[in-house]
Order: C-alpha cells, then structure tokens, then sequence
C-alpha cells in the first residue's frame, strides 16, 4: 500500500481538499444497476411519495461512495482505508430535471492514531442539510 | 410486536462465493464517477501494491446486504421489510476487495431493540475470500419504522 500523504506531513486539523458530486436521476439509475439496488425510492416519484418522501432520493449507499472519495483522492490508494462508517440522517432530495442534487463533501484530521493510522471526520451536505452523521474514516498514511 | 430478543447472537450460514469481477468494479467505479486508475487498471493497482485491480471501499456492500437478506427475509424474525430503512453502515477493511475474490459472507443478529415503536436490527457481517482470510467485515443498522395506527 502507497497513501501518497506522509503520516508526518499532516496534523489534527488539516483539512482534505473539498469536493462537490453531482448526482441526476440519471446517476441514480446508473448507481442501481452498478449496486443492485433497485428500490423503487430511487428512481419511481409515484412510488417515493406514497411512501412519505418529497420525491426520489438518492441511494444512502451512493452517498456514502462519493463522501469517501475525499478521502481515497486524497491518500492516492483507496487500499489505504481501514474503516469508514456514516449514519444515514437525511436523504438526498434528486428532483427530475438537468441539475439533480450536489452532494458536498469537506474532511479533516480529527485524530492521529498509532501505526500510521489517522481518522479523517466528514461532512457531508446537501441543500445545505447534513445528509450523513458521525462520518468517519481511519485510513493509513505513509 | 416487538421482535424476538433470542435472535440476538443468531448466525446464519456462509452465502455461496460471490466472484468479483474486474469489469463489475469498473462498472461500480463508473456509477460513483470515480476516475481512480486503481479500479480499472491492472498495472495501476500492481503499482500500489495489489495482485489486481481493487473495489471501492462501500463495493462489498452489495454482497454483504444481499447477505444479510437471510436475516431480512428470515419469517421467524418477522421483521416488516416494507418499512425498513438503513440507519447506520461501518466497514473494517482487513485489505481491500479484488477482481478474483471469491467471497463469502456469514451474517449475524448483533443487536435487535425497539424504540418507539421502531425495530432496530444490528447485523454483522464478515466476508472471507477463497482460502479462509478475512477480507472486511460490514456493519450494517436496519430500522423498521412503526407502522401507523390502524
């Protein structure tokens, strides 16, 4: 394994490059063919609002994707991820037009740990609401 | 009906070996529109040190869930799929999932609670490759919201 980013270079509190991930109905599609997950909540509006939601919204599992790639587009080694884990708080509203819904993503060393292991907590918004909870990521630097 | 305590600590039996392909994490990799060469490119992966090319990190979770079907699906438990909705997901890579793995997972009830009216099932699962080695093992926290009153 080669995480590009030395354990020595970084402290509590640098922060990961941010980054914004588009997702369109198109996407959503795409991601459930990609996953297997074909619940109707992603991609049938008559079928999410009679189950309570505003509309379809995007796939937990399909956030949680993108959030980590903060992370594996920072170390360079995506093999350098130890653990990650999110709590799913609010779901990702993709209304049927061109612009669909961003998912935005910033993170920062919350703690350096022994062996050269570092945890990296995430945020991850969208339309300005917290979309994942207690995002969090041990990955292994150089 | 609050679920059946005892089922906590159930294990059910390994799942059939699940085959990673090269062109299935391709695929997964292009659906997140994630560009790393790792995912797609043999020689890139052998670079950082894999036999093959590698699977995103949240990849597994499509084999892990479909697993975690038998504790869904199991009509003892009883749990109402109809009104469940993934609260929590954790993974522990040991290393990461490759084109070539044959991977199996043994799933298990951790922890089963209710909480105002909502059913919250704790499942574990830890998926092995081919030879025994533990590759990852996924947590996963299905809530089953209360159904509303009649």
């Amino acid at each position: 394994m080669t995480a590009t980013i030395a354990y020595g270079a970084v402290e509590v509190g640098t922060e990961l490059p941010a980054r914004s991930f588009p997702v369109t109905r198109a996407t959503l599609v795409q991601y459930a063919g990609a996953s297997g997950d074909f619940n109707p909540i992603h991609w049938n509006e008559k079928f999410a609002r009679e189950v309570g939601l505003p509309d379809v919204i995007a796939h937990g599992m399909f956030t949680m994707a993108e959030a980590i790639r903060v992370v594996t587009d920072w170390t360079g080694d995506p093999g350098a991820v130890v653990e990650y884990g999110v709590r799913f708080t609010k779901p990702v509203v993709v209304p049927n037009d061109d612009t669909g819904a961003l998912i935005e993503v910033s993170g920062k060393v919350a703690a350096k740990l022994d062996d050269n292991l570092v945890r990296v907590d995430l945020t991850v918004t969208s339309d300005d609401k917290k979309v994942l909870g207690m995002s969090r990521a041990v990955v292994r630097l150089a | 009906m609050a679920l059946d305590q005892s089922f906590v600590g159930r294990t059910y039996p390994p799942t059939p070996a699940y085959e990673v392909g090269r062109e299935k994490i391709r695929e997964f990799a292009e659906a997140v529109g994630d560009t790393n060469p790792a995912y797609v490119d043999p020689e890139a992966a052998k670079a950082l040190g894999y036999p093959d090319v590698i699977a995103p990190p949240t990849f597994v979770f499509s084999i892990t869930f479909r697993a975690a079907g038998q504790v869904i699906q199991d009509p003892q438990l009883g749990l109402d799929y109809s009104r469940v909705v993934h609260g929590d997901q954790k993974f522990a890579h040991v290393r990461p999932v490759r084109a070539g793995d044959r991977l199996t997972v043994t799933s298990t009830i951790e922890g089963i609670k209710t909480m105002a009216g909502n059913d919250i099932v704790d499942i574990r699962g830890e998926v092995h490759d081919e030879s025994g080695e533990h590759v990852v093992t996924a947590w996963t926290k299905l809530v089953a919201r209360a159904a509303e009153e009649a």
